[in-house]
């Protein structure tokens, strides 16, 4: 049935002549002149103005603020690769966070775990868009898809130098297309929502009730 | 003149808090969408630019198609084709029971509805759960979707605190929102961990990467499409595009005209099954593009045009009509302007002809359209082919069907009249004459508004009065 409908469709499709030539205006947008500053300014704005928190700090004080995080949020447990050069620095220091652990197997052997017994998760970002206010996310082999939407609170290391101005821009600078797409790749920006009821905003629908964003 | 659609209308006008509901939240959509473009000659390009990214892609439509399916194929996706709704549904089947999945949990897909496939795999047994907040309230009350962007757009918060108590007697009675979307989430949690198969639609199929992008703002979508081991995705042929660089820019004219967002919370991009080593993610990704009349379509260069839709919803949030009859009398998938021009392609001029009707054509949908997509232009045409005589010189299925002999005649006595200058100056002038004996009732039009009413003299004799030459 497949294969006659795909022959059927597309040769309908080809026997009409193309209608237009439009690839005139199709490319080229906006392009902001922001500096780091500006950026991380209007990154902060848009990412505060969705309920996200943004916390500020350095190489040295990172580590101080996911474990401060932690402890206001009165996490039992955190959910970090072992293997990622943060999660190493994490693991590392593990007597200052609340229990470590790891995704260390498919997710099919510990999904009650993972839905019904983790607080929260920490994860690096592939980097970040100012104008949106929003994290690059590209799951990977030590840190799952799941990791950044099943958890009640996602703790995200963005790094400055990757906080570009547009996604446009980060998809150009980061070369995506000659990268090859990941199984999948995200852009997040806030806890999860919904106005469904009444336009009324509701935080933690079913993804994150939390987003905390470590700006580096 | 007396039809469904005309007895729905009349019954939904007669539902003030229905009525209401509608009002206090386009009001809100508009606003919102205004905020988001501050600068209009930058809203001008974006639309340019957009319309130009979705004309693009469709000129070469066949052959994205086939890049992306080749793309698609490498990454590990399997695609399947399906000419009509029905086709389509057999496909999900096929591949719910290679999986031996007895349910399915959705996230939003207006594709899925226009394939009515809740109700033919619960025909066989097979549970379907909506997940999308708005799509839940709705299928608890055994309900369509009142909007393509907002299903349950129609309901206030004290009818879904209702719905709720009566759905789930257990939990506690409660006005609240917040704790109505913490008890949806609940429950949904539980099926989200379960569910054998998730399915959803598409918002942009990328050809050069072999990409499906999702747009949502609940994570519901990621859950379907993530937690379970098989996800089936569902859309329309037109929704692909060229390239990766295509996406910015309609992302950010998407969720600014429907929701008045910057960006949504969540951008899905998903490329490929669980690979060798990746720990979750469904094991096999399958996408079902469905025809369903968008090839007949296509084949018009005028309502070609209908084929750039991107679904934001825009003309829906800024239609006079649609926000006083509200969305479900159209008693189609897609309601408002986009509907009204797309239904009647889809179904027939026969069948849905009469939304074509339904516009005042005051122009707000185009205006507001991120593509640009003529919406006035394409109800004429429309209002033409339902009641045109050659009916071989057009492929809108139903054209004709609207034809009365009576309608035939009058225009046809018009046009005979007008083309006649004996006889339409000797009919116009009789009737300034005698203005005071014209009819007061006009049928329908007179229900609610006065008559017109001639001038003291005709067009003619004032413009002769005033000396205008006619050359």
């Amino acid at each position: 049935m497949s294969n006659t409908a795909r022959a059927n469709i597309l040769a309908r499709l080809k026997e009409t002549a193309s209608c237009s030539s439009p690839d005139k205006g199709r490319l080229g947008g906006v392009s902001y002149d922001w500096d780091t500053a500006e950026r991380v300014r209007r990154f902060t704005e848009r990412m505060v103005a969705v309920r996200a928190e943004v916390h500020h700090a350095t190489p040295k004080t990172w580590l101080d603020v996911v474990q401060q995080v932690c402890v206001d949020k009165g996490l039992n447990n955190l959910l970090v690769s072992p293997e990622t050069v943060l999660g190493k620095q994490i693991h590392a220091q593990a007597d200052r966070f609340p229990t470590l652990k790891t995704y260390d197997q498919p997710i099919e052997s510990w999904k009650q775990e993972m839905f019904y017994g983790i607080d929260a998760a920490f994860t690096g970002t592939h980097g970040g868009i100012a104008e949106t206010g929003t994290l690059i996310v590209m799951p990977s082999v030590d840190e799952p898809r799941l990791m950044s939407l099943v958890p009640p609170v996602h703790l995200a290391l963005l790094k400055v130098d990757k906080l570009y101005t547009t996604f446009a821009e980060a998809v150009q600078a980061q070369g995506w297309v000659q990268a090859g797409m990941p199984s999948n790749a995200l852009l997040i920006s806030g806890p999860s929502k919904s106005a469904d009821i009444e336009q009324t905003l509701a935080y933690g629908v079913h993804g994150p009730k939390e987003l905390v964003v470590i700006l580096v | 003149m007396s039809s469904e659609f005309r007895n729905t209308v009349r019954a939904n006008l007669a539902k003030p808090e229905v009525r209401a509901n509608f009002y206090r939240a386009m009001d809100g959509l508009m606003t919102r969408r205004l905020d988001q473009f501050p600068d209009k000659v930058e809203l001008e390009r974006l639309r340019t630019q957009s319309m130009a990214i979705r004309a693009n892609a469709l000129s070469k439509l066949p052959e994205l198609l086939e890049t992306l399916e080749a793309n698609l194929t490498r990454n590990g996706i399997q695609v399947h084709w399906a000419e009509t709704a029905e086709q389509g549904n057999q496909i999900v089947q096929a591949i719910l029971e290679r999986h031996n999945a007895k349910s399915i949990i959705k996230g939003k897909s207006m594709v899925s509805e226009e394939m009515g496939m809740n109700h033919f795999l619960e025909a066989l047994g097979i549970e379907c759960l909506e997940s999308d907040l708005g799509e839940f309230i709705i299928q608890l009350d055994g309900e369509t979707p009142s909007h393509i962007i907002m299903p349950a757009i129609h309901k206030n918060r004290v009818q879904i605190a209702k719905l709720f108590h009566e759905k789930f007697p257990d939990i506690p009675y409660t006005e609240d929102v917040d704790e109505l979307t913490q008890m949806a989430r609940r429950i949904l949690r539980d099926k989200f961990y379960a569910a054998p198969v998730g399915l959803s639609g598409v918002n942009f199929m990328v050809a050069e990467t072999g990409t499906l992008c999702l747009v949502e703002n609940e994570g519901n979508g990621r859950m379907s499409t993530t937690a379970p081991s098989v996800h089936i995705a569902v859309t329309g042929i037109e929704k692909v595009v060229e390239s990766l660089s295509d996406v910015p820019p309609l992302l950010s004219i998407l969720t600014r005209s429907a929701t008045g967002q910057p960006i949504t919370t969540y951008f899905n991009m998903i490329s490929s099954p669980r690979k060798p080593g990746e720990k979750d993610g469904p094991e096999a990704v399958h996408l079902v593009l469905l025809d369903n009349g968008r090839s007949n379509i296509y084949s018009d260069p005028e309502l070609l045009a209908t084929l750039r839709c991107i679904r934001c919803g825009a003309c829906i949030n800024h239609c006079p009509v649609y926000v006083r009859i509200g969305g479900h009398s159209y008693g189609t998938v897609y309601p408002g302007p986009i509907g009204s021009i797309l239904e009647p392609q889809k179904a027939g001029l026969d069948v849905h002809g009469e939304l074509a009707q339904a516009s005042t054509l005051c122009g707000a949908c185009s205006e507001v359209c991120p593509v640009r997509i003529p919406i006035p232009s394409i109800l004429n045409r429309l209002r033409y082919d339902g009641v045109r005589k050659d009916t071989a010189n057009t492929n809108t299925v139903g054209s004709g069907k609207r034809r009365t002999l009576s309608e035939a005649a009058t225009w046809k006595t018009w046009a005979w009249a007008a083309t006649h200058p004996t006889i339409y100056h000797a009919g116009s002038t009789l009737a300034t004459r005698f203005k005071g004996m014209l009819p007061t009732n006009l049928g329908a039009w007179t229900t609610v508004r006065s008559a017109p009413k001639l001038a003291e003299s005709t067009l003619h004799q004032q413009a002769k009065h005033l000396g205008v030459d006619h050359e």
